[in-house]
């Protein structure tokens, strides 16, 4: 690249960035044709008329529909012209990027030029182009998908927020309305909701904190317990306590709602009334114990993947480590406290705030347990919904979509919140960004 | 007490403690399978060791009135297909994202970790509507799209960190050597990173067969059921509440599930671990 054969025949450095600069804004493309570069040029100009001709129109109405969400009840679709418009959205914002990206690419040739740079021969500019866009290639399907299946609902929900979308104003019959902030306002205003998020919300604290934490602790004290040199059959016995991780956990869920039964479930029927007599425990119909009972659950459900983690982290310490512990007469919980703990830990702490992202998160196990209940007096969420649960109740018992969707802002912003803070302290995550 | 004993008290105490850990194991489990091979349908009268022992409700499954099969064909479906479909696009994001410079691979990677905080139940509204407009709802290729957009935040930080565990070297041998970086992906990428894609594929195979709330969302038909939502209506139809069927069908899926898992669960630990705290 460095030694061209042909010496540039015209005085180059008249070329002059700024009409590349200038042309490339009128219409992506014409400034790459004035740098010589046909191809990309004409890509660029093929591009842009295809966007013109065939978008213009639906963009214009799109983002028309994301204003004004229709105007004449009955024909227009809100929701529909909303879903367009989101659509609408996200095309314009890839169509500026590529725009602005055709500018500044025009100006840096132009430049490079002017500095006397020999365009290349065809051939290596298609090897140029092909190592250039080679990484935007093999991911624009997986980003493709993404976008539809993640981002686009993702923002949807988000706007979804500042509408009155509920049951009284569903489409076709009735437009849906912007109403800014009314719906975040009544959340913390209107008592029913008031009440309902408060006690909802400090629930899904203590069940996210206690739930993950009894079961990161279980998994740790058994894997511990395992790896003493002293145990045998150490096979057999990891296997037995990984399989509740084994057994699809929809099944056991439904299996434990059948045997924490009030009437006839096996928990009262065969251990507590035989045990301690009396009429049983209710476990469906007290919010107390129906909390109590789901936290043994998920502890159950959710000990085996962190045993198993903690298991092979465990392995992997050097033994010289307590070897040298031990000449300086460590005691056991010494040993443990400096070397076991901060090892593991060190080494999985992403993955145990992930657990507790996902125990916040945990759908199945309330809703498939008692469907979110006991109900509640007072208030429109029964008395083990987390947020999570109530979201899906709010959207597809009530279809009160906006507020489901005002109470999925809360949830994500507090998720990511705390898990990106996490997140940019531990180790893995200042390696990133260079190569 | 010498330390002799004392050593024999401590295991013992182990041993205890795992006894009584494996009994709680057990106890669902064997509970499960005792209730399905209990005659007749209510729980009341059913119970671990049956009095009855029948397999009626096995061959139901199997009998000309179930859709068991049906539901099990379209759970293998979805998992097959969200499998091998999400080993191919979160190779590739990964690699990209692994071996290349490129504009917006920084923010792309703390927008994927940022995505795979928010809850699926966020976007539930969003795509119910975008299916039925585009008429995927109630098919299976909506469920296995949805799915397989879905895991990518995730699996591509995960497969990311392994692939950058692999030293740059090898791909600099071989560029000289004059590969692409096809060639280089396919030669020594992929060949290297074996146990994290299986780790990817088998999460995304089981991940559809545990799932509940996407297909209760996006599924209505009975023919197109999954596995989970078919056992669910077993127990939570009115009219037909029919616990011993869903033990026994619980158990014909929970079986081959468990042994898959007991038998890969070494390459599932370790792939997990290195690709998710080196990532």
């Amino acid at each position: 690249m460095t030694t061209p054969k042909k010496q540039p025949k015209k005085n180059y450095h008249k070329h002059n960035p700024n009409t590349a600069t200038i042309l490339s804004i009128l219409f992506a493309g014409l400034g790459q044709l004035y740098n010589r570069r046909y191809l990309k040029g004409s890509i660029f100009i093929f591009i842009e008329g295809a966007f013109l001709l065939a978008f213009l129109d639906a963009l214009n109405f799109g983002l028309w529909g994301l204003r004004t969400l229709g105007t004449i009840p009955g024909t227009d679709h809100s929701i529909r012209l909303l879903v367009l418009g989101v659509l609408s959205l996200i095309v314009s914002v890839i169509a500026i990027t590529l725009y602005v990206f055709n500018v500044l690419d025009a100006r840096k040739q132009a430049k490079k030029i002017k500095k006397g740079w020999v365009p290349l021969s065809f051939k290596q500019v298609i090897k140029e182009v092909y190592d250039y866009s080679f990484p935007y290639i093999i991911t624009f399907p997986g980003l493709f998908l993404m976008i539809f299946v993640v981002i686009f609902p993702l923002l949807f929900s988000l706007l979804l927020a500042f509408t009155n979308y509920d049951l009284y104003h569903s489409p076709p019959r009735n437009l849906v309305d912007w109403v800014g902030l009314d719906n975040f306002k009544s959340l913390f205003t209107v008592p029913i909701w008031q009440e309902t998020f408060l006690s909802v919300f400090v629930w899904t604290i203590v069940w996210t904190v206690v739930a993950t934490t009894l079961q990161i602790a279980l998994g740790f004290f058994l894997a511990v317990l395992v790896n003493d040199e002293r145990v045998r059959f150490k096979k057999l016995i990891r296997t037995i306590l990984i399989l509740p991780w084994a057994v699809p956990a929809f099944v056991t869920i439904l299996v434990f709602a059948a045997m924490f039964n009030d009437d006839f479930g096996a928990i009262n029927r065969d251990i507590i009334i035989p045990l301690f007599g009396g009429e049983g425990i209710s476990w469906l119909s007290d919010p107390l114990y129906s909390r109590i009972a789901i936290i043994m659950i998920q502890t159950w459900l959710g000990f085996p993947f962190i045993f198993a983690l903690f298991t092979g982290i465990l392995q992997s310490i050097s033994k010289d480590w307590y070897e040298a512990a031990d000449m300086d007469g460590a005691s056991r919980i010494q040993k443990f406290k400096s070397i076991t703990f901060p090892h593991v830990m060190f080494a999985t702490a992403p993955l145990l705030i992930m657990q507790y992202a996902s125990n916040f998160n945990n759908f199945n196990v309330i809703y498939l347990f008692n469907e979110g209940g006991p109900a509640v007096r007072g208030q429109n969420a029964g008395g083990t919904d987390i947020l999570i649960s109530w979201v899906y109740k709010l959207t597809f018992d009530t279809n009160n979509y906006s507020m489901a969707a005002v109470i999925s802002i809360i949830m994500g912003l507090i998720v990511s919140g705390f898990a990106f803070y996490q997140f940019r302290k531990t180790r893995s995550f200042k390696e990133e960004g260079e190569i | 007490m010498s330390s002799k004993t004392k050593s024999k008290l401590e295991v013992t105490a182990i041993y205890l403690i795992l006894a009584i850990v494996s009994v709680i194991i057990f106890y669902p489990l064997l509970w499960t399978i005792g209730m399905s091979l209990n005659q007749g349908t209510s729980l009341y009268s059913s119970s671990i060791i049956p009095d009855n022992f029948s397999l009626e409700h096995y061959k139901w499954l199997f009998s000309p009135q179930s859709d068991y099969l049906l539901w099990y064909k379209n759970s293998l479906i979805v998992a097959f297909a969200n499998a091998i479909g999400s080993v191919v696009l979160t190779a590739f994001v990964a690699y990209a994202f692994s071996r290349f410079k490129f504009v917006g691979r920084k923010n792309g990677l703390y927008i994927f970790l940022l995505l795979q905080m928010f809850p699926v139940m966020m976007a539930m509204v969003a795509l119910y509507i975008f299916l039925n407009m585009i008429g995927l709802l109630d098919s299976l290729t909506g469920l296995i799209l949805i799915y397989l957009g879905g895991q990518i935040p995730f699996n591509a930080w995960l497969v990311k960190g392994y692939f950058d565990t692999i030293p740059k070297e090898l791909d600099e041998a071989a560029k000289i050597d004059g590969a692409g970086p096809i060639r280089i992906f396919w030669s020594v990428l992929l060949p290297l990173a074996k146990p994290i894609l299986a780790v990817v594929a088998l999460f995304n195979f089981m991940a559809p067969l545990f799932d509940f709330l996407l297909p209760s969302i996006v599924i209505s038909s009975e023919e197109n059921y999954t596995l989970a939502l078919g056992l669910y209506n077993f127990i939570n139809d009115q009219f037909a509440n029919n616990f011993t069927r869903f033990a026994a069908g619980s158990v014909l899926i929970a079986v081959p599930i468990a042994t898959i898992y007991l038998f890969l669960q070494r390459y599932l630990i370790s792939g997990l671990a290195s690709g998710g705290t080196k990532g």
